[in-house]
């Protein structure tokens, strides 16, 4: 009898740790997916902005610098690798994407063309989408890391090397700026 | 939201297995009453009639849906904004594909998703709706909508809807058979077997009126939580619950004519096609009261989680939840954004929207002289027509037309 209790409650505790094990992959196979979900809307991001550039260049001539930035924080942005990077590189495009939105209020000519139009909202659907993908990748890395970390599924995560998986925050730097209205 | 699926898909298999031994039931009960030893046969023709129309809804439901609301698939490059505010929302929601998108020419505003797979889904709105809401509203209705997808209530609803179906059916089939065979029989019941029969027929009876109110009831009640689990979902995805009540609250303005579709499609709409005004509650509507929708998602405060959802439910309903307890220890936390929404130009919306519809169903552009662009349907029958500002009249390009016409029906048989 007391032998059957033994193999009961040995059977019971492997079955809740394969299970434990289990949810662990699946959560961090959700985190990687959506990482990937990310990746791919920030890419189009980057393939979108030359297009912008070549429509924009002819209309304002006289902001170059503002251009200028734009290039340069893509470069960065593409070539940032990790979630603190990126996330800090892709912060400053956004600034910088803004702030020709900004500038291109002066040029009526600009936003009368319907190449621009188009192009400005796919720019920030796309900038929505790498926003919702974002939130998508954080709610599955909270979710990952409360189950790495609170007992009794946190046995299990150390003893088969689970880590904690990195937030990713987009850190705007125009955003905390009181934003300029031009009427 | 994982776990929301996984305990809905455990209570959406209890609801279907209850209306199952319902069915089994009144299949039986009727077998009976018609022929003592005939209650296993009752039994076999419910499942029959069960079988057929489950296999017709996986067959092609969907499209038989669509096809009976006038729905027309819309490409990326026909309505950009509309495929963007879905791919916003189907990443948001975490769904494995891009669900299909149609429109369906109605001044109604509406919107429904169809799919008995989050692979397979489709999300169609009506041209009332696009014109009518500005692009925050939109993607409240949308991700409303992509929420019965990853709910899988469209599943769900899909199966429950069959079951009570062949409830229906059976039952029916029963008191049509008592009125042209009950004399017959009540002439050779003078034996003591023929007493008993008459105690079953009478319980049959009973059955036969009571199990489809039964069933309906539980139906409605199931697709009435699930429309407030859609709007929880719909604030969480888009951080947003204000764009969802203000839709709400706009399309609930709209009271004139319910929307021609089959009554079986109506959980799956935003708002119930079917009511023309959408007013009180009641056990037999498939929508809750809209204004109590609205009174939720504006008691939501600061944050958009389902937690939050659910205590603003409370507070609207005296204490009572919605979602399971299980569900909310998966609710992250999640602040509502600010709105940020332009102020919509009308005038322009219904433009664009009618533009998109003349689009789809391939109507044919004759610019006039006087600048006004005459628009023609594929099956215009006359050679010449006649512009309505200037009265120039012009030659109708019939083989355009004719090529239009043979595009639009391939089109429709895809």
């Amino acid at each position: 009898m007391g032998l059957w209790i033994v193999i009961g409650v040995i059977v019971l505790v492997v079955l809740a740790y394969i299970g434990m094990y289990n949810s662990l992959v699946s959560l961090r196979n959700q985190v990687k997916n959506a990482w990937s979900q990310i990746d791919v809307q920030l890419k189009r991001r980057h393939d979108l902005i030359p297009n912008l550039i070549e429509t924009v260049k002819g209309y304002v001539k006289h902001e170059r610098d503002t251009l200028e930035n734009i290039t340069k924080a893509r470069t960065n942005a593409m070539q940032a690798s990790g979630a603190a990077a990126a996330g800090k590189a892709e912060g400053e495009l956004s600034g910088a994407i803004s702030k020709l939105m900004l500038v291109v209020e002066n040029y009526p000519e600009l936003k009368a063309n319907q190449n621009f139009l188009a192009l400005q909202e796919e720019l920030s659907s796309t900038e929505n989408k790498v926003g919702f993908s974002r939130q998508f990748y954080n709610d599955a890395v909270l979710r990952f890391n409360t189950k790495v970390e609170t007992f009794p599924s946190n046995i299990v995560a150390n003893m088969f090397g689970f880590k904690q998986a990195e937030f990713f925050e987009i850190q705007v730097a125009t955003e905390r700026e009181a934003p300029k209205v031009q009427f | 939201m994982w776990e929301t699926i996984q305990s809905n898909k455990r209570k959406s298999a209890v609801m279907i297995v209850l209306l199952a031994t319902v069915l089994m039931f009144v299949g039986y009960a009727l077998g009976a009453a018609l022929d003592p030893a005939a209650g296993v046969l009752g039994v076999l023709a419910a499942m029959v009639i069960w079988v057929v129309l489950t296999l017709t809804a996986f067959a092609g439901g969907e499209k038989m849906l669509l096809a009976s609301a006038g729905a027309r698939e819309v490409s990326r490059e026909q309505a950009p904004q509309l495929y963007n505010l879905v791919e916003e929302m189907k990443i948001a929601s975490g769904l494995p594909a891009m669900p299909r998108i149609f429109i369906m020419d109605s001044d109604v505003p509406n919107a429904f998703a169809v799919g008995l797979k989050p692979e397979r889904a489709a999300v169609a709105v009506t041209t009332g709706l696009m014109a009518r809401l500005n692009r925050d509203e939109l993607q409240g209705v949308i991700a409303h909508e992509i929420g019965h997808i990853s709910n899988r209530d469209t599943l769900f609803m899909t199966l429950a809807g069959v079951m009570v179906g062949a409830i229906v059916i059976l039952a029916d089939v029963f008191r049509r058979s008592l009125w042209y065979g009950g004399g017959r029989r009540r002439s050779s019941s003078s034996s003591k077997g023929g007493q008993a029969q008459a105690v079953i027929a009478i319980v049959a009876i009973v059955v036969a009126i009571l199990a489809p109110i039964l069933a309906r009831l539980l139906y409605f009640a199931c697709s009435r939580k699930r429309e407030y689990l859609a709007d929880a979902s719909s604030a969480q995805f888009t951080r947003y619950p204000e764009g969802l009540a203000s839709a709400l609250d706009k399309i609930s303005q709209f009271k004139p004519g319910a929307l021609k579709v089959n009554q079986a499609v109506s959980p799956m709409f935003i708002i119930n096609p079917l009511a023309a005004t959408g007013g009180g509650l009641s056990l037999f509507s498939t929508h809750p009261p809209t204004a109590d929708r609205i009174r939720v998602l504006r008691g939501m405060g600061k944050s958009a989680s389902l937690a939050a959802y659910e205590e603003a439910f409370r507070a609207a309903h005296k204490g009572s939840g919605v979602i399971a307890s299980r569900d909310l220890g998966a609710s992250v936390e999640a602040a509502a954004r600010e709105g940020a929404a332009g102020a919509a130009d009308p005038a322009a919306q219904w433009r664009s929207a009618r533009d998109l519809l003349h689009q789809v169903n391939r109507f044919l552009v004759l610019p006039c002289a006087c600048g006004l662009k005459i628009k023609l349907p594929p099956d215009f029958k006359d050679s010449s027509v006649t512009c309505p500002r200037c009265g120039t009249k012009h030659e109708v390009p019939v083989a355009e037309l004719a090529a239009a016409s043979a595009a639009l029906e391939a089109a429709g048989r895809k």
